[in-house]
């Protein structure tokens, strides 16, 4: 019996069979699909039972929302003290900045994400103007708004600037600083130039062997011993030059990480065709260094924004410390009080970098349906 | 062929740490030549033609290409580079931009052409080599041999005077490769300047001025193509041939 065969005709293209689909269909295979999961769905459900009723007890049907004084707040089976929260609200996000000038804060938040947007989101405009304006110009305008002292505007000292609006300061200042010098620096450790290779590898395991709280400290405390009398600099000032440089020896090793993954061949390709050094890295080599390492990116910016609460250590009051400030106060005294104001701080935290987080899963899965590598 | 000598490769060696990878190259090839590298794995010839643009350094002995002489300064090395186009192995070719982008990305920011301009230009090579209507695509979507048409017509855009090719067929799938071939061909019956390390024998026999064959760092044999395939004479040569015609 011989085993040839000779296709006479074609056969067509069918489409695939149909699933049968529903609800009860999804329950029972992500639910219930074996006996540990059965198991462990059932051990959730009871937890969830046991956490999600006195959760919301707690956060909504105890809670208090109308009020003037911890007195409102106090007393057996009462929950969140939000009406605390809603009294000092203000005070959370501006600090003490002057409520008559708190419209420049404003305007300086919305110029800000006017930037985001332009340089986040797919669009037309042209790139190197948005990088102008994120790099150059906003801040500009940003300090110009916020400290003022000049267009008119009458000077607020960093030490009224408090809350939320420090909080997003120093972690603006610090993610936007730490990407460009990350970039440079991690190009840095790369040359083939011995002093820039030295400077920048002595540069980057300096800072990130030291803990950021100790370079807060020694920003704010050693720094004025070694400048002249009289002179001093902004508190606020250390923070963020501080801050810039610890958190742009982090970006330097993750960057790095981005362009040991990319293959020597786009190199020689760029470098065959007569494009300078930093043609071929700005043009072929970044961008897909940087699009490799957007996780390892935004983990870093989703970190460093936690992290500027350490600017407690030095006397400035961001989100968390002017809520820890406030929750002293005598006229809110009560045995929710502290809890609220923390679960509140824990809320916008979370707010922002969940964005962020979320933000970096939609560019990756963009960037990846986009461009097939 | 008369000719100037648009590149001079005098007494030229390089060592990879203590391997001697070149031992004592040279060459001297004139306009419009079409010179084919063979040889085993191993013997230099892809290290030989990166010296030529400066993707190795050498270590002793000269370069010269298109009158410039090859050495660590780097304003004459991009000089050089610009006049000599080289296609890869693995095509290189930039993944995150479209196949139009990389065809005028050089000529937009190395020679300063206007983009209209320079897109123009691109769709005539990308024309030439057969695939216009790839142009608003990603490479990765492509196959293989259109890649490497691509790679060229990229080269190309630059309109160099020297076109390098390293082995620009052994990564392609069979049947892909004549396609890459034809457009070589074509290239070369048109009078580029064109150096090509291949395994493809058939196309050194149809296009090459001279086959050089290359084993352990050494030029072994240079000839014309009919001497070199009927009459081989060095032993080394003999053998490889025998290996790749196999008979």
């Amino acid at each position: 019996m011989s085993e040839t065969f000779v296709r006479s005709e074609s056969s067509p293209s069918l489409p695939p069979p149909v699933r049968r689909r529903g609800i009860l269909r999804w329950v029972q295979d992500n639910l219930f699909s074996s006996w540990l999961n059965s198991l462990l769905t059932i051990a959730a459900v009871y937890l969830l039972v046991l956490a999600v009723p006195p959760l919301l007890d707690w956060a909504l049907f105890d809670a208090v929302f109308d009020g003037t004084s911890g007195a409102a707040c106090s007393g057996a089976g009462k929950g969140a003290c939000w009406a605390f929260v809603e009294a000092k609200f203000n005070q959370f996000i501006y600090g003490r900045y002057p409520d008559a000038e708190q419209w420049r804060v404003n305007l300086a938040v919305l110029l800000g994400a006017l930037g985001l947007v332009a340089l986040l989101t797919p669009n037309k405009l042209p790139k190197g103007w948005v990088l102008v304006y994120v790099f150059l110009l906003f801040p500009i305008f940003a300090f110009v708004l916020l400290y003022g002292g000049s267009v008119g505007l009458s000077v607020v000292e960093t030490s009224s600037w408090g809350g939320l609006m420090v909080t997003l300061v120093v972690a603006v200042t610090g993610i936007g600083a730490s990407l460009p010098l990350g970039v440079l620096l991690a190009l840095g450790r790369a040359s083939r130039m011995p002093v820039v290779r030295t400077l920048s590898i002595l540069f980057i395991e300096l800072w990130r062997s030291v803990p950021l709280i100790t370079v807060l400290f020694m920003a704010s405390v050693m720094l004025p011993l070694f400048l002249p009398e009289g002179m001093s600099f902004d508190k606020l000032l250390r923070a963020l030059i501080g801050v810039a440089l610890f958190s742009s020896a982090y970006m330097a090793e993750v960057v790095r990480g981005g362009l040991a993954a990319i293959p020597a061949g786009q190199y020689e390709a760029a470098r065959a065709l007569g494009l300078t050094y930093w043609q071929s890295m700005g043009q072929i080599i970044l961008p897909q260094a940087l699009r490799a390492v957007i996780p390892g990116v935004v983990n870093n910016f989703i970190g460093l924004f936690k992290d500027t609460t350490l600017v407690l250590i030095i006397g400035l009051f961001d989100l968390l410390g002017i809520v820890q400030a406030n929750y002293t106060d005598p006229t809110w005294a009560s045995p929710q009080t502290a809890v609220t104001g923390y679960v509140f701080a824990a809320f916008m935290f979370w707010v922002f970098c969940f964005g962020m987080s979320r933000y970096s899963v939609y560019m990756e899965r963009r960037l990846e349906t986009d461009r097939n590598k | 062929m008369t000719g100037t000598a648009v590149i001079e490769i005098e007494k030229l060696h390089k060592w990879f740490g203590d391997f001697h990878v070149l031992k004592d190259i040279n060459l001297t090839v004139r306009e419009g030549e079409r010179i084919v590298v063979v040889g085993p794995s191993g013997s230099g010839k892809s290290t030989l033609i990166r010296c030529i643009n400066r993707l190795e350094a050498h270590d002793q002995g000269r370069i010269v290409v298109d009158g410039i002489e090859l050495s660590d300064d780097l304003k004459r090395i991009d000089e050089v580079r610009r006049e000599v186009g080289m296609v890869f192995q693995q095509f290189n070719l930039f993944p995150h931009m479209t196949v139009l982008e990389n065809c005028t990305l050089a000529p937009i920011w190395v020679r300063n052409m206007p983009e209209h301009e320079a897109e123009a230009l691109a769709m005539s090579f990308l024309e030439r080599v057969r695939i216009p209507e790839q142009a608003a695509k990603y490479p990765g979507q492509l196959s293989g041999g259109q890649q490497q048409r691509v790679a060229i017509a990229r080269a190309l855009c630059m309109n160099p005077k020297i076109m390098l090719f390293d082995e620009p067929t052994s990564a392609l799938d069979p049947e892909m490769i004549k396609e890459v071939l034809d457009v070589m061909v074509d290239l070369a019956d048109g009078g580029m300047t064109m150096i090509c390390v291949t395994h493809e024998m058939g196309f050194a026999r149809r296009v090459a001025d001279r086959v050089i064959f290359m084993d352990e760092g050494e030029i072994i044999e240079m000839k014309e193509p009919e001497a070199f395939f009927e009459n081989p004479e060095n032993e080394r040569t003999k053998a490889f041939l025998s290996q790749i015609i196999g008979d």
